[in-house]
């Protein structure tokens, strides 16, 4: 029987009686088709969803920022009262030190506790632990940061930089933590057993060794950890207050971009309206240049 | 071959100085957490001790009174989240499909850039624009269509009814939504490249079509991935503090209408806790600092430990 229908195979392609487009069920082929469409349609309907939204929003604070930046004096005075015109200097400055102080302070903690998790803590219980709540850390609300340092610092003395500095630097630590552990796992442990092979003490080593071998990666996560506390403004609610007049004395509060724009914009004055704008656009171009840069000096996927 | 003994006793001296202060410094992100936790016990306990389990269930927030109940805060802060997430997770799922199936691979760099670079903007900033911009479109374009026409609906018009504000629940739930898409979309995406190709072009060489590896290989190979991931977007949601405040209105009132004002832990305590009058009402929004922490520290829990199996199925 088979070697019959293997002579006449030929024949059939002229006269075929089962080509595909007769064999195969017309109706559900053409249902799973229509779902595969639907699906994706779907798919670039989401992607246009969320680039509508980001270019909206960007293009609002370009557009009344720039108007804010060229209303108002924003770089050369001081907040001002409800009417009149009036900058940002004080608050800028404010952000800027508050912010330097808390890198300064949170990123050699982070980045002992990076090269512990890294380089000693050989899968012990006290790094799973450690990185763990760690990344727990990293997405906890700022808020309540914010909360725990006003019981710490602020309860029974006074609003002050300081206590600003110290919520900032413990936003800054999970990031820096994270990310340095994860450049020095990328260093090769060829580099280190070399190192060792020459009678290098483990202190020498990490610091001249592997920390240069990761140095890119680790000013990326410098550079992340100030680009996203340049942003936050509920830890500085509760421990820096706000200040109207400049000021650069860390004990007492401190103005800074964040709460500014919070108070401004919650009020029903144009001017400061205008300048909760211009601060508006100020943190957004800092954030995305120190973005840009991050990636530039990382090169690779860094960010996770 | 003195002076090399006392040289290598030296430097292993150092060594244990060096091992043990990082040690010491991993102790010290420990001892942060758990310092957290207590001082917001401690500075809540008046609070815990003043009306005990009752503060959970009564929805009586009355400064002047001193009698306080969180009802109200929690509902919000439960339902703005749920929300977000519910218009976050379709949307984020989308983009990641996008970006790792469809994406021509000229765009695939810039596209996720430009995603994570909503993950960027502060929330301070949706916050301003959803109140000057958004909201006031809202009102005035969207929102009386819809009061109008789903709001006389027997039962989802319960939801759509009110007065044509733009600020309420639903704003502050459409704009949390945007901001933690970036999050849980960058999360799917890295647990979609994951998924080995031998099983994406054997479903294909089969004849399946393109969403037909996305839902039956795809997505049950990285269902804790997934899941993982929309968890972390939950646990940001809810504690969210900025972009809420400026749009939910801030009222302390339970109602199933979405277009009312509402209130969320995070924006009780921003409102209120610089104006804290009263010892038992600084107690009070101390409580609901904690309970906030003690809900995110299991949500985020839940999501390490569902991201952690994925990683372990890649291997890693």
């Amino acid at each position: 029987m088979t070697l019959a229908t293997v002579t006449t195979d030929n024949d059939q392609t002229s006269q075929p009686t089962s080509r595909f487009e007769d064999r195969y069920n017309k109706r559900l082929y053409h249902k799973r088709r229509l779902i595969n469409r639907l699906g994706l349609g779907f798919a670039i309907s989401a992607i246009a969803f969320g680039l509508f939204w980001l270019t909206w929003i960007l293009l609002t604070l370009f557009v009344e920022g720039f108007q804010g930046l060229i209303e108002m004096p924003v770089f050369m005075a001081d907040t001002p009262p409800p009417m009149g015109d009036g900058g940002l200097r004080n608050a800028i400055i404010g952000s800027l030190m508050i912010a330097l102080l808390g890198l300064a302070i949170g990123t050699p903690v982070g980045m002992m506790a990076g090269i512990y998790l890294a380089e000693f803590s050989q899968g012990s219980l006290l790094g799973k632990v450690t990185r763990f709540l760690n990344d727990i850390l990293l997405s906890a609300p700022s808020i309540v940061i914010g909360l725990f340092v006003y019981a710490l610092m602020v309860k029974g003395q006074s609003f002050s930089g300081w206590a600003g500095a110290v919520a900032l630097a413990l936003i800054v630590i999970p990031i820096v933590v994270r990310t340095t552990e994860n450049m020095l796992n990328l260093v090769p442990n060829t580099l280190r057993e070399a190192a060792y092979a020459l009678g290098t003490p483990k202190w020498k080593l990490i610091s001249t060794v592997t920390l240069k071998a990761a140095k890119a990666g680790l000013t990326t996560g410098v550079l992340l950890a100030f680009a996203r506390i340049t942003g936050e403004t509920a830890p500085l609610l509760f421990t820096a207050l706000n200040n109207q007049y400049f000021s650069t004395d860390m004990s007492q509060p401190m103005a800074n971009l964040p709460n500014t724009i919070y108070q401004f914009a919650m009020s029903p004055y144009d001017n400061w309206h205008a300048l909760a704008w211009a601060a508006a656009l100020l943190i957004t171009m800092t954030v995305l240049i120190v973005n840009i840069l991050a990636r530039f000096i990382g090169g690779k996927d860094h960010t996770r | 071959m003195n002076d090399l003994r006392s040289q290598l006793a030296k430097q292993k001296r150092y060594d244990a100085i060096f091992v043990n202060a990082t040690k010491a410094f991993a102790i010290l992100v420990l001892l942060s957490l758990g310092g957290i936790l207590l001082s917001l016990i401690v500075g809540a306990w008046p609070s815990i001790t003043e009306f005990g389990l009752g503060f959970y269930t009564s929805n009586n927030w009355d400064t002047v009174n001193d009698q306080y109940g969180a009802l109200a805060p929690i509902y919000g802060t439960i339902v703005t989240s749920l929300i977000a997430i519910a218009i976050a997770v379709p949307v984020s799922f989308g983009i990641a499909i996008f970006l790792t199936e469809l994406c021509p691979n000229f765009l695939k760099k810039p596209l996720g850039i430009a995603i994570e670079l909503l993950a960027g903007i502060p929330s301070i900033i949706y916050g301003m624009w959803g109140l000057f911009v958004f909201a006031p479109y809202f009102s005035e374009h969207i929102q009386p269509w819809l009061i109008e026409n789903i709001g006389p609906l027997p039962i989802i018009g319960q939801v759509f009814t009110g007065a044509p504000m733009g600020l309420g629940m639903f704003t502050a739930s459409l704009v949390l939504a945007i901001m933690i898409i970036p999050f849980i979309a960058a999360t799917m995406r890295d647990v979609f490249s994951v998924v080995p190709d031998l099983l994406k072009e054997s479903a294909y060489g089969m004849g399946a079509t393109t969403w037909e590896v996305m839902f039956k290989i795809i997505l049950p190979y990285t269902k804790a991935g997934v899941v993982g991931g929309v968890i972390l977007g939950l646990g940001r949601a809810l504690g969210e503090t900025m972009a809420v405040t400026f749009l939910i209105g801030n009222a302390f009132n339970i109602s199933p209408s979405l277009f009312t004002s509402g209130v969320t832990i995070t924006s009780a305590l921003a409102n209120e806790f610089a104006e804290a009058s009263s010892e038992l009402h600084l107690a009070s929004l101390l409580h609901l600092g904690l309970i906030l922490f003690v809900i995110t520290f299991i949500v985020l829990s839940i999501s390490k430990l569902m991201l952690m199996r994925i990683d372990q199925k890649a291997g890693h």
